[in-house]
């Protein structure tokens, strides 16, 4: 056993809640040692999305080779450990048991404690990989499945006070992309076209009612589905970079202006962008843009720690390990565990 | 040889564990709720029982499959898992020889089987030459008809092992009548000690080697070769 001190234990994290089976070695909730993380994309574009048998099949295949080079890009070895964190949800369920049985498995083998993770709150703190934290704070997460606005007034309390209504930002991406004809996974290529065309065509923008913090993208997502449509059956041709081009306007003046309305609100010291739409450069752009004057410090994390690895994940337990929250031996993935 | 073995490959959920002299401990539910949370806790109270550490162990034994193909990535995840993280080999054993070897005294053919829906099983075939357990057929997913009648032409008798024999008694005397041999409650149960005896008879691997044997591809594969190649998969 190690004699690390509370705040620089070292853990081994695992995160397989969808199509990436990830390993990384953390220290101290920032120090990352090792970040390996195996994409499964290939595998899945022949299908145009994820297949979650498949996933599941691929995290079987690999993930003891990803901790082991997790733990050799460390270069430490089990003894050196002070604990094994895991991924309980949300996310696939078949693709959860996997990362949740390796951690279940390696931490009884070692006599090390098991710490087990939101999913969320790995992207969410993804941003200690970055700099130290301000609370009371606000943390915007946009991924395939997620689009979260979550206010954090002290260190690992998390209150969702946004969600999605309908589609996840990353998942209207996806459905316009395909509408575009653009390959999968279809949000970095509509961010790419987008940065080409004009947002000169009309999109709706759902602001919901007054005063809430949740979003909507289905009704966006129908309108770029018809105006291209119709588009076609009166046999004009629309530019598809404006195409993105609008559509993106749209996503991102609702998210960064709620995600403004919210900072204001709560008075938040500190903003962070976090989740795999966080790569997307008009986002980023907008976001710097919305916080570059006095107020809220913006954290937007490095493009490899937005898209799902395992040290936001290590990250995330860093907390759990300072108030000691362990998982018994019964732990399991848990699809739609709610944030905690 | 200090040996754990694992199997959730069906809804019987199995652990093991021997020493030098023999098999210690060996535990089995047989019903259906969730082995994830479950096959831990019930090795680490079986290790403990038996006052192992999980340093001491030799090597670790799992039913690779087929059978659900969640539960034998449970099964595969941790035993390789546990292998690699304690520098020991693992052994993937077939969840039908693990059946079929609960035929120990029966002279004649031995096919272990599953439901597979729609007709079809998992299913191989095997016999006790000599005390070892060989397999005569490979395992594979069939449909039951098809694979009655390639055992009708063997001409021996055959012991049929399945927790879903009841279902198929009867399409099974129809084909074999006489030579159809049916196992007991007892024997149609799959035993994790099963998998430990077995691995007298084979070769370790390498941990990382260790995936589920699914005997077929998942749906979305089925339909996407279909496509290419403009022929149906089964
Ligand atoms: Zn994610």
């Amino acid at each position: 056993m190690t004699t690390n001190s509370t705040d620089s234990e070292r853990l081994l994290a695992i995160e397989t809640s969808c199509d990436e089976t990830a390993a990384a070695v953390v220290q101290g909730g920032s120090n990352v040692l090792s970040n390996v993380v195996a994409s499964q994309i290939d595998s899945h574009k022949r299908f145009g999305g994820v297949v979650p048998e498949i996933a599941s099949r691929h995290h079987t295949e690999t993930i003891t080779m990803i901790m082991e080079e997790a733990l050799n890009e460390a270069g430490l070895t089990f003894s050196d450990l002070d604990g094994i964190a895991v991924t309980e949800g949300p996310g696939l369920v078949g693709a959860l048991l996997v990362g949740v049985n390796a951690a279940k498995a390696a931490a009884f083998a070692h006599g090390l404690p098991l710490l087990p993770v939101h999913h969320i709150a790995g992207h969410i703190q993804a941003a200690r990989l970055e700099r130290k934290w301000q609370y009371p704070a606000l943390a915007l997460v946009v991924s395939g499945g997620h689009t979260d606005l979550v206010l954090l007034r002290e260190e690992g309390d998390y209150e969702v006070i946004g969600r999605t209504r309908d589609d996840a930002a990353g998942e209207a991406y996806d459905k316009v992309a395909r509408t575009l004809g653009l390959p999968y996974p279809g949000g970095p290529h509509v961010d790419q076209l987008a940065s080409t065309g004009r947002a000169d065509i009309p999109l709706p923008i759902a602001w919901l009612e007054e005063g809430s913090f949740d979003f909507s993208f289905s009704g966006l997502k129908s309108a770029v589905l018809n105006t291209v449509h119709n588009a076609e059956q009166r046999g004009e041709t629309l530019s598809t970079a404006d195409v993105a081009a609008s559509f993106q306007a749209s996503v991102i003046e609702v998210l960064v202006e709620k995600t403004r309305r919210a900072a204001e609100e709560y008075e938040v010291k500190q903003v962070v962008l976090a989740g795999g739409v966080a790569a997307n450069q008009g986002l980023r752009a907008a976001m710097e843009d919305a916080f570059k004057e006095a107020g809220p410090a913006l954290t937007i994390p490095p493009f490899r720690y937005c898209t799902d690895n395992a040290a936001m994940i290590g990250a995330a337990a860093h907390i759990q390990w300072k108030k000691g929250i362990t998982a018994c031996w019964d732990l399991n993935g848990v699809p739609g565990l709610a944030l905690y | 040889m200090k040996i754990l073995a694992i199997d959730t490959s069906s809804h019987v959920m199995g652990t093991a564990v021997s020493s030098e002299n023999g098999i210690l401990a060996e535990y089995i539910t047989n019903f259906k709720k969730n082995h994830s949370l479950r096959l831990m806790p019930a090795v680490h109270q079986m290790m403990k029982e038996v006052d192992m550490a999980p340093e001491e162990l030799d090597a670790v034994a799992a039913a690779k499959g087929p059978g659900s193909y969640t539960g034998v990535r449970i099964g595969v995840t941790t035993a390789k898992t546990m292998a690699w993280s304690l520098g020991i080999p693992v052994y993937g054993i077939s969840s039908l020889m693990q059946l079929a070897a609960g035929g120990t005294w029966f002279p004649g053919l031995i096919c272990p089987f599953a439901d597979a829906r729609r007709g079809r099983v998992y299913t191989g075939l095997y016999r006790f030459r000599n005390g070892i357990l060989t397999t005569e057929r490979s395992d594979r997913v069939t449909s039951l008809d098809d694979w009655l009648e390639k055992l009708n032409e063997t001409e021996k008798p055959v012991l049929f092992l399945s927790r879903d024999s009841k279902q198929h008694e009867s399409a099974i005397r129809d084909t074999l009548g006489e030579r159809a041999v049916f196992g007991g409650d007892a024997e149609n149960r799959p035993r994790p000690s099963d998998l430990i005896s077995l691995t007298a008879q084979m070769e370790p691997q390498p941990p990382h080697s260790l995936v589920p044997e699914y005997a077929q591809m998942a749906e979305a594969e089925k339909k996407w070769y279909a496509a290419e190649e403009g022929r149906t998969y089964e």
